[in-house]
């Protein structure tokens, strides 16, 4: 399912003098089965977009389209779309609230309809995709490590089984490992279930080694819209806004000035490894 | 001694049930001794769950040894009378700011600690003034705390901690909820006031990066201290670093492979510049 912004504007705070354009003129189709990256310094206008995205916000000016249908139409039906496309906000175990942890996972498909029994298969399922252990299930989600809460609180949103999964900073607060687990996981459910993923994510490195897509915000407006390497090239842009490239990107630069036949589009560890191989003559 | 002493420090969380009656015990750390020297900044690293913030927890008497003996300035912090005494030496920062932001104005906020040990209001004044020229942010003295980025607010933080004059500051992974930028800002105001004041900074963190200021790391593992030494030494552990938990920034992991490769790289690179020098040492 492919979700269009055309021509969308947000302004917060409309008529008052506070008024702040958060989104200016954004055309963007997220394709079906795609992994995007979104990145962007602080208020360049990140989560507004991803707001739109399943009609949180309403645009100011523009539509949001599904399939070529403007969401906001008359008729549409915004509920289950709203299901289709699955919200993971950032520390989303702030947001846990049931006494159990496999009922807190049944909260979305509940509210989708779904009889309770239907409810509990669609909740164990998420969370078992989530390596949620069984012996957690009937226990007070407050208990569990942060790393656990927050793989219930995403499988809270996967138990609708939307078709798009965007999330906003799924790894902050997390550790290394804990990072590679929620990033992992969110490729493989991207690759088996042929889900959208959309990545918010400050961290270049991750966005490096995961998605197809790069789309950086600046100011509002989308800045860059490209395959990472692509992206990455424009390191220096991205400095001016307050964000960079992956480590070895730098590197690269680094020895190519230095006369190192090397390429400077590398942007994973990987890759680095076997330029430099190469072009020292060891490969 | 140094400022800030652990003699085998273990200790429980202790579940009780309604009758106050132990239901559950779980070990948090196991004989952990460690030695911070007035002046020195040290690094606590450590994956979720290992221990680090209970142990950090234990250097300022918000908990107390269940075994062993916590020292700070020579005060054993399980004694009730130390307990205040400990607290005005050993200020602390957590990790997010919005929990320790109490007034409406910058100014009020850092005076908030000076004015609870009783400072006579005029040396007040004089404090706050200093704590933020010092931590940069005098610009915004008259502000709305609610209005600043993460890494100002934590920059305020950290004033009302330097206001109340301690010899050293603890601070609990005080970038995890920041993005790049706010992390730069508030690693180098701390770093800056360890060099350039003198005050012992124990910083808790699972970023790596943010390990390179420090003289001397100690790695967390299951509630037990795992490795322990200058980050240089710590960052050539590579494998070892993995098998705690523990991410290694790209460079220092290309660094690594490039050397298992048999390039003649030297251990524990942490730096881009670095690892460009030593790959054009190979030509």
């Amino acid at each position: 399912m492919s979700i269009t912004l055309k021509n969308v504007s947000y302004r917060y705070s409309t008529g008052t003098a506070e008024e702040i354009e958060a989104l200016k003129n954004i055309t963007l189709t997220i394709e079906d089965g795609q992994f995007i990256g979104l990145a962007g310094h602080t208020g360049s206008g990140k989560s507004t977009l991803i707001q739109h995205l399943n009609g949180l916000l309403r645009p100011t000016e523009g539509q949001v389209l599904h399939n070529g249908q403007d969401i906001f139409e008359k008729g549409f039906d915004l509920r289950t779309y709203r299901t289709k496309v699955g919200l993971v906000f950032q520390y989303p175990e702030y947001q846990l609230f049931e006494t159990t942890v496999l009922e807190d996972a049944c909260f979305g498909p509940l509210n989708q309809g779904k009889t309770k029994e239907e409810a509990r298969e669609m909740a164990k399922r998420a969370l078992r995709s989530v390596s949620v252990p069984e012996e957690l299930f009937e226990r007070s989600p407050f208990e569990l490590s942060g790393g656990q809460q927050r793989r219930v609180a995403i499988a809270g949103v996967l138990a609708m089984e939307p078709e798009v999964l965007v999330l906003d900073e799924p790894t902050a607060g997390l550790d290394p490992c804990g990072r590679t687990e929620i990033l992992d996981l969110v490729k493989s459910l991207q690759e088996e279930r042929k889900i959208t993923v959309v990545l918010v994510s400050h961290s270049m490195e991750d966005i490096a080694d995961y998605v197809q897509r790069l789309v950086v915000m600046k100011e509002g407006e989308v800045f860059l819209d490209d395959e990472p390497k692509k992206v990455f090239s424009h390191f220096e842009e991205l400095e001016e806004i307050g964000l960079s490239a992956p480590q070895v990107t730098y590197l690269m630069q680094d020895l190519s000035a230095q006369g190192f036949g090397v390429p400077t589009d590398c942007i994973t560890v990987e890759e680095a490894k076997e330029a430099i191989l190469k072009a020292v003559g060891k490969c | 001694m140094g400022i800030i002493k652990t003699n085998h420090v273990s200790y429980d969380y202790v579940r009780v049930n309604d009758e106050g009656v132990e239901e559950e015990k779980e070990r948090a750390l196991e004989d952990v001794s460690i030695d911070v020297y007035p002046g020195s900044f040290v690094a606590i690293l450590g994956a979720n769950g290992s221990g680090k913030s209970t142990l950090a927890r234990h250097l300022n008497a918000l908990l107390a040894p269940s075994e062993g003996t916590v020292w700070v300035d020579g005060m054993d912090t399980s004694k009730e009378e130390n307990v205040f005494p400990v607290r005005r030496e050993a200020g602390m920062v957590f990790q997010n700011p919005d929990n320790q932001i109490i007034a409406g104005i910058v100014e009020e906020d850092v005076a908030f600690g000076p004015e609870n040990i009783g400072v006579p209001t005029k040396d007040i004044w004089k404090r706050v003034e200093e704590a933020l020229e010092k931590t940069g942010m005098a610009a915004y003295r008259m502000h709305s705390p609610n209005r600043l980025s993460g890494g100002q607010k934590q920059r305020v933080a950290i004033a009302g901690t330097l206001a109340m004059h301690p010899k050293c500051i603890i601070l609990d992974e005080p970038t995890a909820m920041l993005d790049p930028g706010g992390r730069r800002e508030v690693i180098e105001t701390v770093a800056e006031l360890n060099e350039k004041e003198g005050v012992t900074v124990v910083l808790i963190t699972h970023y790596m990066e943010e390990v390179v200021y420090a003289d001397h790391v100690f790695v967390m593992q299951d509630g037990k201290l795992a490795m322990e030494g200058p980050p240089r030494e710590i960052f050539s552990k590579v494998e070892e670093l993995q098998k705690y938990k523990l991410g290694v920034p790209q460079i220092t992991l290309l660094a690594h492979e490039l050397r298992k490769s048999g390039l003649d790289i030297p251990e524990g690179i942490l730096s881009e510049e670095e690892l460009a020098e030593a790959i054009c040492r190979l030509r």
